[in-house]
């Protein structure tokens, strides 16, 4: 009991009752749909679920990156709901580290140059974020692939530096949205490595797959179903 | 902003091609501002520079109409009575004057149609003529009042083989089929039309023109201390009671230094406004160039902007990027414009003063031209790229995101 207690006092993300509708035509398209999702800090949670389910859509809401058509989500107990683009940019940039399925690097810089990018608008002086992203390049295993231009490297190596990506402003939360989904089961299996081993350093981590093999490193996985949260299942 | 610069960079690299189509629009356009200004400021530097050779201590008079061509059989004439009015004015130092006619010049079995100017017979009063152009003798000596049958040449004549060969003091020419002997050839205006003059005595003018007692301009120098308003102004009034004429019929035109000045001063800023205009839509252009560009590079970097937003960027950052990257497009088209242009520009001054031996068109270097050219490059590259970078800050991240 005073172990649960602590737990809410831990409390980094609340979804209240989220939904976010798209109007198709004539038609609404209910794409994420009534959520509530409690996520304490440090928590390594899935969200699975069949395509269209509204996962990527969810993954958004709580990643700044989109606003809810109804519904309040609280980010280290602030409604990002109700703040204007510059202060979500902030967010953005500082608590969140984002993780695609499709890399999303920019083509025209270097892995080392891809990895300061988030510092660049924290304004991060040049030393220290050169430094930093040599760090986090080296923890991915590539401190030998600085100077690449991403289409000199492999799907997962790309991935790698996505991941070093996401860590440079030292988020608390991890949002990865099907990273393993466009690499094959060895590499994906490297990358879902280090996801766990991210959250055993404390990060908060909320992925998105359809692996469930992935699933399994979670600590929970919440499964997705026409928007809807069908049922929840931990580990723990 | 040097992040900034440098991410604009990368991204221009990258699409090489397209940046050096997009350059080139703006790059000709200020190859085409920049050779216009720079030859017509240099064209405006040597017409002051002659004024001020000149002084502003002279003033001219000259027959109404006559501003098109000296020597016409108009009804309206000045005439050495004019003169001698003129000569006893309070406040007028030197008076001079001179006739011209168009000579027929036969030397070295060519014949050619070339001014023919007469000098006052006073040797004083035809250096005066000379003075004020900043003519000095190259080569033989000056006319002397006596000369009967003599002439001085223009520079081209001896040094410009105007008549297919030099000619040289000593040498015999005929004009309208009266021989001369040429007594010296003067120096170098820097144009054509007084590099190709002839000058004669008025007696011998008079006999080849009959042109009896007319004069086609009357030079005149004011006293020192007197004020050149109030001198021509009473020359003015002298001259109009003398010749019986009001207001109204005026006759005659009195030209100061500061009344030309303003005139040519007009024309010149016509003649800027025109050529400013034609740069003005090559510039429009090259912007559009640009704009198209941006708009196409937002588009194809849609993704990357939503990442971009992803990772923390504001829309103020997006905006920046994107604006900085048509700045540079237009800031590199328009220091290579000024480069080509320099080249252009000088390559025509010494063009028309290799081959034409135009001296007039002069390739001004005026720092302001140069740094002008760069700014308005700049500024057309930045505005025209403006409204597709606000789109791009604009997008929502996760429409950004989406699109492949
Ligand atoms: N901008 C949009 N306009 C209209 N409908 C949309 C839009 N974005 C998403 N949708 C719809 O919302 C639903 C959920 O989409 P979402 O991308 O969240 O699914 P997903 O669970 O991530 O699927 P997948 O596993 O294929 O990635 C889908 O039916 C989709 O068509
Ligand atoms: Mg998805």
């Amino acid at each position: 009991m005073v172990e649960r207690k602590k737990k809410t006092n831990n409390e980094i993300i609340r979804l209240k009752n989220v939904a976010k509708w798209y109007k198709a035509g004539d038609e609404i398209v209910k794409a994420v749909d009534g959520v509530d999702i409690v996520i304490n800090k440090g928590d390594f949670v899935a969200i699975v679920g069949p395509s269209g389910s509204g996962k990527s859509t969810a993954m958004n809401l709580v990643g700044a990156l989109d606003i809810a058509t109804k519904g309040d989500i609280f980010l280290d107990n602030i409604n990002i709901e109700k703040l204007h683009e510059s202060d979500l940019a902030q967010i953005r940039g500082r608590k969140i580290g984002f993780v695609f399925q499709t890399f999303n690097l920019i083509p025209t810089l270097t892995a080392l140059e891809n990895v300061t990018l988030p510092m660049i608008f924290q304004r991060v002086p040049y030393e220290e974020r050169v430094a930093r992203a040599k760090e986090l390049l080296t923890k991915v295993g590539l401190d030998h692939r600085l100077t690449h231009l991403p289409n000199m490297l492999s799907g997962g190596e790309r991935q790698r530096v996505a991941v070093a990506r996401a860590l440079a402003n030292d988020p608390e939360v991890i949002l990865a949205d099907e990273p393993t989904g466009n690499l094959d089961t060895k590499r994906g299996e490297e990358v879902a490595q280090m996801f766990n081993k991210l959250s055993d350093e404390g990060k908060t981590i909320i992925l998105v797959t359809h692996d469930m093999y992935v699933a399994k490193h979670a600590d929970r996985i919440y499964k997705l179903k026409d928007g809807k949260i069908e049922n929840k299942s931990g580990r723990k | 902003m040097h992040d900034y610069l440098r991410l604009a960079y990368r991204s221009l690299k990258e699409r090489k091609i397209r940046s050096l189509l997009t350059i080139l629009g703006i790059f000709l356009a200020i190859i085409t501002i920049f050779v216009l200004l720079s030859l017509s400021l240099g064209l405006k530097d040597f017409v002051d520079d002659q004024f001020e050779m000149l002084g502003g201590d002279k003033f001219f008079i000259q027959p109404k109409g006559s501003a098109t061509g000296f020597g016409g059989e108009g009804a309206v004439e000045l005439t050495l009575d004019d003169y001698e009015v003129v000569k006893k004015i309070q406040g007028v130092d030197k008076v001079t004057y001179f006739v011209l006619g168009n000579g027929k010049i036969e030397f070295n079995e060519k014949t050619r149609y070339y001014f023919v100017l007469g000098l006052p017979e006073d040797e004083k009063e035809a250096q005066l003529v000379f003075e004020a152009s900043g003519i000095e003798i190259e080569d033989g000596r000056w006319l002397k009042g006596s000369d009967n049958n003599k002439i001085l040449m223009g520079y081209n004549y001896g040094y410009r083989k105007l008549m297919g060969k030099k000619i040289k003091p000593g040498d015999n020419i005929e004009i309208n089929g009266v021989e001369f002997e040429v007594a010296g050839i003067v120096s170098e205006v820097g144009n054509p039309g007084d590099d190709q003059q002839v000058y004669i005595n008025l007696n011998d003018f008079r006999e080849l023109f009959n042109s009896g007692d007319r004069v086609d301009m009357l030079w005149i120098e004011i006293k020192e201390g007197e004020d050149m308003a109030e001198v021509s102004g009473r020359v003015k009034k002298k001259l109009m009671s003398f010749r019986d004429v009001d207001e109204k019929t005026i006759d005659f035109s009195i030209l100061t230094p500061d009344e030309i000045m303003e005139t040519f001063g007009n024309i010149f800023n016509i003649l800027i406004a025109f050529l400013l205009g034609i740069g003005a839509i090559s510039m429009i252009v090259g912007g559009i160039g640009i704009a198209n560009t941006m708009y196409t590079s937002v588009l194809e970097r849609k993704k990357e902007i939503g990442t971009m937003k992803a990772v923390g960027a504001r829309n103020e950052d997006i905006l920046t990027i994107f604006v900085i990257e048509s700045g540079i497009l237009g800031l590199v088209g328009g220091g290579a414009g000024v480069i080509v242009g320099i080249g252009i520009a000088k390559g025509i001054e010494y063009g028309a003063k290799v081959v034409f031996g135009v001296d007039m068109l002069r390739a001004s270097m005026n720092p302001w031209i140069i740094i002008g050219s760069l700014a308005f490059a700049f500024v057309v590259g930045v505005l025209s790229g403006f409204l597709p970078s606000y789109q791009a800050s604009k997008l929502k991240p996760v429409d950004a995101l989406r699109y492949e």
